[in-house]
């Protein structure tokens, strides 16, 4: 094979390959990502049921309800709204009433946030961004960043 | 005073960073040689007052100072003292200055080195003073680990209790050393890039040091993947999250590099390509570092953070990649390309390696990063998750890892298809028996697990086949091949020995298709199923640690007739923190798991469980202890040793005259 034609060879597959790979980032990318919802935007009847999305909030104040068989009621509100959410299994260490959660599943036609994932934090002054944000813009959240979390756990006390 | 000692250190070690940043390189450009042999006597100094710091604030927190607020916000009296020493980098100041450490550590290395020539050396330890200036001022002026708080509490905040682990003592410190690691590589290479040459001997001497940042970099990703696996009380070993892919942008970028890095070294070629990697190699390590430490992205893993440190990384990271990408389109035009060679042959191979490599990591850069840029555009928050990187990530890595035995077989510049199907048809035949044999025992199961697993075993075979018939000549007696074996060169059974820990991990993976998950309540005396076994719930009852309360389960789990292990699953509470932990209970059978996390218990007595039972799960982080293990043999590689000295006599037209 002449320098030319190894060349071209070389070139042609890095080509074929990095075409490859953004062809399947492109393509994965319109299927599966989850897009985050405050409870307001739930309430406003926005999000068909069955689609999946991320529900972050705080777990409201006396909501918490655990049936049989490990599966847990509550709702997670942002000062406005409230959706209820029915999970089943483990929840994590770090979830308790009155603190930012974010969850994951899909809305029945009821209206229940069926949800799969509770996320864990590692921390519990850690408030995920977007929960902070979606507060912020019910005007629920107090302070400076780093002092907020803080106050929110002195209030559920 | 012992903080103030330490703060000071830290002080006089960014003046002398300066120094040894400013006057070696004016010495290399100016051809001083006494300017340019300062910086290895400064690099030894800075690595001694960095210590000396990291040293400080190790006596402020074992002595449980709390006129300290680094100890006040992560110590307690009642923690135990592994976790007072390891609880020194379990908050943000403290990591920093472990990062410091380990970046002071490997400037005293390369200064000690006698591999490189005067030049490179020089400055490639002006490159690392840069790197150790930018972060010394970002703990100094953001992060001080040393700052009082006045009156001095009686008593501190306690240890994050998810950190209280012994894993912190491991996970962080190996991480970090891989990260950092990855800087030496990217010293070398801005140095090559400042001299405008570059060629095998630069190869030679940048190999090891990207092996053990590379050995290092795997050991530090399966630990915290087991961490999480048993901490967090889910069985899972990887979940995607921002955190972990900021770890594995670095490997999978580092993991080409060593590839390409050898390929310059053999063949003069791909010259451009391995700098371009280098770069890029440490740049993720870096952003790894911001997205970490910055919390723009919402992950299981993520601490608190003050936003604005976040800031401060995001400036050294622009500073240090946009300046050192610069540099690259500036200088590698200077750099004589290397050779072009035949498509079927081993470099072809890994050109091939290189490419599914770095498209890989560009998968997961995409899908960490495009939610970031997404809400800075539109202002839609999304996250991306698993299936994604299930069609991104999977379908790049599986033909590589089908290609690999092949590349791993072929010979340098003219390689020959035929003979290397030949030698490679055996692992391919038992590894399809294997799938086939499979797929009839677990009928009706997942179909991805018993190929995956089959793909695994073709790995391992492959790389057993290589050592085989490299050492084996047919009609020759065994003990000449055993005997040829044991001569192979390290780095030969390095690399046959780290693609078998990739395939014994691909096992491990794969066989999780047939792990198995039953949530249930039970009451004392009664027994939940799980994956044949059968766990019985024995009693619950509680007792007291050094510094937390714990409720623990006994489960007895039986096999076919006596029982086989008894796991203990527990909830620890903090009361310094109010939090509570979930202590998995765990019993090993072979290379499988049954993993028990405890739940809530209920009012009328009976008790929420999670089980898992996850066969061959732990060939995962066994695959990854391979991984390195093969490194470390390539590392002891007398050839690629750190501190070889340089070969007298030159090889090829392409080493450098010293």
């Amino acid at each position: 094979m002449t320098r030319k034609g190894r060349r071209l060879v070389v070139i042609g597959t890095a080509g074929a390959v990095l075409a490859g790979a953004l062809g399947l980032a492109l393509n994965a990318m319109r299927d599966t990502i989850v897009f985050f919802r405050a409870p307001s935007e739930v309430a406003a009847a926005t999000v068909p049921p069955g689609k999946r999305f991320r529900l972050g909030g705080l777990v409201d104040a006396n909501s918490v309800k655990r049936g049989p068989d490990q599966t847990v009621e509550f709702s997670v509100g942002d000062g406005a709204s409230s959706v209820p959410v029915r999970y089943r299994g483990l929840l994590p260490d770090l979830f308790r009433e009155g603190q930012g959660v974010v969850t994951e599943g899909t809305l029945s036609t009821s209206g229940v946030f069926v949800a799969d994932t509770v996320l864990a934090r590692h921390d519990e002054s850690y408030m995920p961004r977007e929960v902070a944000d979606a507060l912020k813009s019910q005007g629920r959240w107090k302070g400076s960043e780093a002092a907020a979390p803080a106050q929110l756990r002195q209030a559920t006390q | 005073m012992t903080a103030e000692l330490g703060h000071f250190a830290l002080t006089l070690a960014l003046g002398l960073s300066l120094m040894q940043c400013a006057v070696p390189f004016w010495g290399a450009r100016a051809g001083d040689p006494v300017l340019m042999g300062l910086a290895a006597p400064v690099a030894l100094s800075v690595f001694g007052l960095i210590a000396l710091a990291f040293g400080a604030l190790v006596v402020a927190h074992v002595g449980s100072d709390f006129s300290v607020l680094n100890v006040v916000e992560n110590s307690h009296t009642t923690k135990p003292l592994l976790y007072k020493i390891t609880g020194v980098w379990g908050n943000h100041e403290g990591s920093m200055l472990l990062w410091i450490v380990i970046l002071a550590i490997f400037g005293a290395l390369v200064a000690l080195s006698d591999s490189l020539s005067l030049r490179l050396k020089t400055n490639a330890l002006a490159v690392q003073a840069a790197i150790t200036i930018a972060f010394l001022v970002f703990i100094l002026f953001s992060s001080n680990p040393f700052e009082r708080v006045d009156p001095a509490p009686a008593e501190g905040q306690d240890l994050n209790p998810v950190l209280q682990d012994l894993g912190l003592a491991i996970h962080p410190p190996l991480l970090y050393l891989g990260y950092v690691g990855f800087s030496m590589t990217f010293a070398l290479a801005i140095a090559a890039l400042i001299e405008g040459r570059i060629d095998a001997g630069w190869a030679r001497a940048a190999r090891p040091w990207a092996l053990l940042a590379w050995c290092f970099l795997t050991l530090g990703i399966a630990m915290g993947s087991y961490w999480a696996y048993y901490e967090l009380g889910w069985g899972g070993f990887w979940f995607w999250d921002p955190v972990e892919n900021a770890s594995l942008m670095p490997w999978l970028a580092g993991t080409a590099l060593l590839h390409s890095i050898v390929v310059m070294e053999k063949r003069d070629a791909l010259k451009v390509w391995t700098i371009l990697l280098a770069i890029l190699t440490f740049s993720l390590s870096l952003l790894g570092t911001f997205l970490v430490r910055s919390g723009v992205l919402t992950s299981v893993h993520a601490f608190a953070v003050d936003p604005a440190r976040g800031t401060f990384i995001l400036v050294i990271l622009s500073v240090f990649i946009g300046g050192s990408l610069a540099l690259f389109a500036w200088r590698a035009p200077l750099l004589r390309p290397g050779g072009i060679f035949a498509p079927i042959s081993r470099e072809g191979a890994l050109i091939l390696n290189n490419l599914l490599l770095a498209s890989a990591c560009a998968t997961v850069f995409i899908g960490t990063l495009y939610p970031l840029a997404l809400e800075a555009v539109a202002g839609a928050k999304i996250s991306v998750g698993a299936p994604y990187y299930d069609l991104t990530f999977v379908p790049l890595i599986v033909p590589l890892l089908l290609v690999l035995p092949i590349g791993q077989a072929l010979s340098w510049k003219r390689g020959d298809l035929l003979a290397v199907g030949q030698r490679l048809l055996a692992a391919l035949a038992a590894a399809l028996c294997v799938t086939l044999a499979l797929i009839a025992w677990r009928s009706g199961g997942p179909v991805m697990a018993p190929i995956g697993v089959g793909l695994g075993a073709y790995l391992v075979l492959a790389a057993a086949s290589e050592i085989w018939s490299r050492s084996h000549q047919p009609g020759r007696p065994l003990a000449v091949a055993l005997r040829r074996a044991r001569g192979l060169p390290l780095s030969a059974w390095g690399s046959a020995v780290a693609h078998g820990g990739v395939g014994l991990m691909v096992i491990g993976i794969a066989a999780q298709g047939w792990s198995t998950e039953t949530i249930a309540t039970a009451r004392p005396g009664s027994a939940i199923e799980v994956g044949g076994y059968r766990v019985e719930f024995r009693d619950l009852g509680s007792r007291v640690g050094p510094n937390y309360r714990e409720e623990v389960a006994t489960l007895v789990i039986g096999g076919s007739s006596a029982p086989v292990a008894v796991v203990e699953s527990g909830k620890r509470f903090f009361p310094a923190r109010a939090t509570t932990t979930t202590e998995a209970g765990i019993a090993t059978l072979g290379l499988s798991q049954v993993y028990v996390s405890l739940g809530e218990t209920y009012p009328d007595g009976s008790v929420g469980f999670r089980l898992y039972h996850k066969p061959l799960v732990l060939l995962i982080w066994i695959g990854a202890l391979v991984m390195a293990a093969g490194g470390a043999l390539s590392l002891a590689d007398r050839r690629v040793r750190i501190g070889a000295a340089v070969r007298a006599r030159p090889v090829s037209a392409a080493v450098p005259a010293e």
